[in-house]
Formats: C-alpha cells, structure tokens, sequence
C-alpha cells in the first residue's frame, strides 16, 4: 500500500515537474505545477510530516499558484524566440543535468549514512502534527519564525514597489486626474 | 519505502528544475523551476528529519517555503513592472546588465 502510494505520487510529482518544463505555454506550466504541488504534499504525508502537507497545499496551491495564474492572466503567454545566444543550450543543458543527477546519486547512494536504507525510526503518533511543530516554532526557533515575518512583511512592500504606478506614470495620472477635477469646475 | 527512494527522487527533481531553468526563456517559467529546485530541497529535508526521527527539519522545510512565498512575490512583481514599461518577457533579450 505505502509502496502504490508513493510510486504514484512520485510519479505524480515528477510528471508535473516535467511538465512545468516542457509545456510552451506558461499557463500549462502553471496548472503541471498544481498536480506536482499535491503529489509532494503526499509524499509529506508519506513522511509523516502532516503539518507540512497541509502547509504545502494551503500556501502553494492556495496562495502562489493564484498569484501565478494572475500574472500569467494578466502579462499573457507570449511564445518563445528560437534564438539562442550560446549555440547547442538546449543539448547541453539536459546533459548537464543528467550530470548533475548522477553526481547526486553517488553522492548519497555511497554516503556512510546506513539509516538511509531504513524506514527510519518508530515515531510516536504526534509526529509532524500541527502541535509538535507548533512548539518547536514558537519555543526553539522563535527568532528564524520572527525573522521571517518581518522577510515577509518586506516581500508584500517590495511587491507593491515594483509592481505599483511607477513615478511618471503615477504623476502624469495624478495630472489627468486634477485636469478632470479642474474641468467641470471651468465649465 | 526506505529514505533512499525519498532522496534520489529529491534529487531527480531538483535536476529537473535546474535544466528548465537552463532552458527556458520566459522569466515566469524560470521562477516556476526554481520553485521546482525548492520543493526538491523541502522534500530532501523532511526525509533526513524522518530518518532522524528529528522533526526540525520538517521546521526548516516551512521556512524554505517562506521564502519561497517571498521570492514568488519580489520576482511575480519584477516581471508586472517589466510589462508595464513594455520590456520584453524574454531573459535572453534582457541583457544590459551582462558584463
């Protein structure tokens, strides 16, 4: 059963990463993310992080997803140009990866670590639960949960920097906008 | 399924996510693999802490996500401000930084 679950959602998972790679237009790329997103929050599941699955389908699925599927809305698809500034990326950058791959599966599959071949330790049931992680944020890593607060607290006013009016846009509106005011005052 | 199949998928889609960001050329599918490369690096960290039997690394996997959350927003905002001056949505047209 655990072996069924975790095939299919690894498969799940790795289906949607491929996908989000593969697909032209970026609003399929969006929607692969989606089905990679809940395969993950199995495999959480999977790994007894509970918290984390729920975390994983409320933030991702709920909050950065609409946020992609806006922007996608909002700037459009827009193909692709075939121009390539380094001739012969698109063959070299699988075989880096490849690379890159096998590099990692000799890093761990030789590591001295014996308990990755194990299911890992018995937990008790409260394992990864809202509670037990709960604690840990608020008594062991109060300071990292503050700290990032206040990162995102900087993100939200970054965001409305960048993407709000820029100043000319901003002062030329403002302009049309007394304009408007002043004209039925003149009339 | 023992913590070694966890990692080796970690690792295969943390790959994945690395050649789409070699590949692609539109900045939002960029983002969209690094979070790949993220979620690759969350899963790698609840594995070690269930074979630890540790859950602070499950700890470290939300703060990854946060800041996850924090670069969605800055790099979703650098690209709305990039089609409001009407740029093109192109990394490879996009170069007066390059040295």
């Amino acid at each position: 059963m655990e072996a069924v679950l975790f095939f299919g959602a690894a498969i799940g998972a790795l289906g949607g990463a491929i996908g989000v790679v593969a697909l032209r237009n970026p609003f399929y790329s969006v929607l692969a993310l989606i089905v990679h997103l809940f395969s993950l929050a199995v495999l959480f599941l999977l790994l007894t992080a509970a918290f984390v699955a729920a975390a994983q389908v409320v933030v991702y699925a709920g909050a950065v997803v609409v946020l992609y599927v806006f922007v996608v809305a909002y700037v459009g698809g827009g193909g692709e140009s075939a121009w390539e500034p380094i001739p012969g990326q698109r063959f070299l950058a699988p075989l880096l990866g490849i690379a890159l791959f096998v590099e990692l599966s000799v890093a761990v599959l030789s590591s001295a670590l014996l308990a990755l071949g194990t299911d890992g330790p018995d937990v008790e049931a409260g394992f990864g639960d809202p509670a037990a992680i709960g604690t840990l944020l608020l008594e062991k890593f109060l300071l990292p949960f503050e700290a990032s607060s206040i990162l995102l607290l900087l993100a939200a006013v970054g965001a409305v920097v960048l993407a709000g009016r820029n100043r000319e846009e901003g002062a030329s509106s403002e302009h049309s906008a007394k304009r408007s005011e002043e004209a039925p005052s003149s009339l | 399924m023992t913590i070694e199949w966890f990692i080796v998928l970690s690792a295969l889609l943390f790959c994945t996510g690395a050649v789409g960001i070699l590949v692609r050329r539109s900045p939002m599918v960029i983002l969209l693999c690094l979070e790949l490369m993220l979620n690759a690096g969350n899963l790698a960290l609840v594995a070690f802490s269930r074979m630890v039997g540790n859950q602070e690394g499950q700890v470290f996997a939300i703060v990854v996500m946060v800041i996850a959350a924090c670069e969605v927003v800055i790099g979703l905002g650098l690209i709305v401000a990039l089609f409001r001056r009407k740029l093109p949505l192109n990394v490879d047209d996009l170069r007066e930084l390059r040295g």
